[in-house]
């Protein structure tokens, strides 16, 4: 089981983030508990400078846009 | 302009060169192509309507096509300045030459107004002095290639680079003015007590293709986005090419009348479109007689300051610090405005 948060002010990209994250877990049967983070505090803890970030257990693996989705296909 | 997106088989130099002869052969032939398309529909020359078509079709394709081009090449130049290096070229430097700096980053900064507040939290936290940030957060949405792009298309090189330099010099100053007048303490507490954090920025070299790709990546994103917003934008200014009288606006806003600069901003502020969606307007106004240093304020007020933005940057900043940004910035903007409609 993978905890994957996925950080952002609600923009339409932070979407299609979640959107892409579900459909290539769902793709690879990936098991995964992924979390939306809108909290302003919580992603500067995090340091992510430029939203949509992605955090996976604890590591952030991504910032500053859309990830492409073989990069998505990495991670799962 | 979907050339571009094709190009992927034939390998990224020779697709980009393709795309690139595409590119000039097209905005060579912008004025025998909108002939053309007027001369297939069944339309009289020299009438009303007429007239606002043949605008339409040789403003749209032109107006694409560099936009297409700019924003292009700024995805290329973003790719080497992501937010990290910039904060890292940033953090620790005095104030002046530093807002110079923070500014000119924020040109070519990758920036999404969404992120605003992340970033300002960023650089703060990474020791980037708060007149910088300022300098830096103001130039970033006012100074952009959709702007930039657009103003080009439609009122030459000329304004568009007076544009550049005076929202360049808007950022510079009202950022230096907030650095001077110590606001430190009119942050949120949260964010004055989080801890430091070192400027890391990574450093890995970006292969090229893999730049030219991110061009790609920005035009279909970008343009993407805007486009629906320019064509509707071009077509209400070719309505009102072809129907609106001359001089329509000169005694609303022209030139001798003093209060349309403040009047201008104050209707600005709270307004929030992109620079697509509000240039052909000012292009319209211009055409019907209001004065440039009017019409260049109200724009660059709806592009750098809005409601929405000052509702994000009030979870990080208390009232006063909020109060004596907009009250800066809008300053600069209303003397921008004078300034132009004085010497112009």
């Amino acid at each position: 089981m993978k905890d994957v948060k996925v950080l952002g002010t609600g923009c339409s990209k932070c979407r299609s983030t979640i959107q892409l994250i579900e459909e290539v877990a769902r793709e690879r049967g990936a098991e995964i508990r992924l979390e939306k983070v809108q909290e302003i505090q919580e992603i500067a803890r995090h340091g992510v400078m430029s939203t949509p970030g992605v955090v996976i257990d604890g590591q952030v693996v991504h910032s500053g846009g859309v990830p492409s989705r073989a990069k998505v296909e990495g991670w799962f | 302009m979907r050339a571009r997106q094709r190009a992927g088989p034939l390998g990224p130099y020779a697709g980009l060169l393709c795309a690139l002869l595409l590119w000039l052969a097209a905005y060579r032939n912008l004025a025998s192509l909108s002939e053309a398309l007027l001369g297939l529909l069944p339309v009289t020359r020299g009438t009303h309507f007429a007239s606002a078509l043949q605008f339409f079709f040789y403003d749209t394709p032109k107006v694409l096509l560099l936009l297409t081009g700019v924003v292009f090449v700024m995805g290329m130049v973003n790719s080497y300045f992501t937010p990290e290096r910039t904060r890292s070229l940033l953090a620790g430097r005095r104030e002046g030459l530093a807002n110079v700096a923070a500014a000119s980053l924020g040109i070519v900064t990758p920036f999404c107004s969404c992120s605003a507040v992340p970033l300002f939290i960023g650089f703060v936290q990474a020791g980037v002095p708060l007149g910088v940030t300022f300098s830096f957060l103001i130039a970033a949405p006012m100074v952009n290639e959709v702007a930039l792009a657009l103003l080009l298309g439609l009122f030459g090189w000329r304004i568009a680079l007076l544009y550049l330099a005076l929202g360049l010099t808007v950022a510079i100053a009202a950022g230096w003015i907030i650095g001077r007048l110590r606001m430190e303490r009119y942050l949120e507490d949260w964010v004055r007590d989080m801890p430091r954090s070192a400027a890391a920025a990574d450093e890995s070299a970006v292969p090229l293709p893999e730049r030219i790709h991110a061009g790609v990546a920005a035009v279909r994103d970008i343009v993407g986005r805007v486009w629906p917003y320019v064509v509707a934008g071009i077509a209400i200014g070719a309505g009102i090419h072809g129907y609106v009288p001359e001089e329509f606006m000169a005694g609303l806003m022209g030139r001798d009348a003093w209060w349309s600069v403040p009047l201008a901003v104050l209707i600005g502020v709270p307004m929030y479109t992109n620079a697509a969606g509000i240039i052909p307007i000012v292009e319209a106004l211009l055409a019907k007689g209001a004065a440039l240093g009017t019409a260049l304020a109200f724009m660059m007020s709806v592009i750098a300051l809005s409601l929405p933005e000052v509702v994000i940057l009030r979870k990080v900043l208390k009232p006063r610090l909020i109060a004596t940004f907009i009250t800066v910035v809008a300053s600069g903007i209303l003397l921008v405005g004078y300034v132009f409609n004085a010497v112009l």
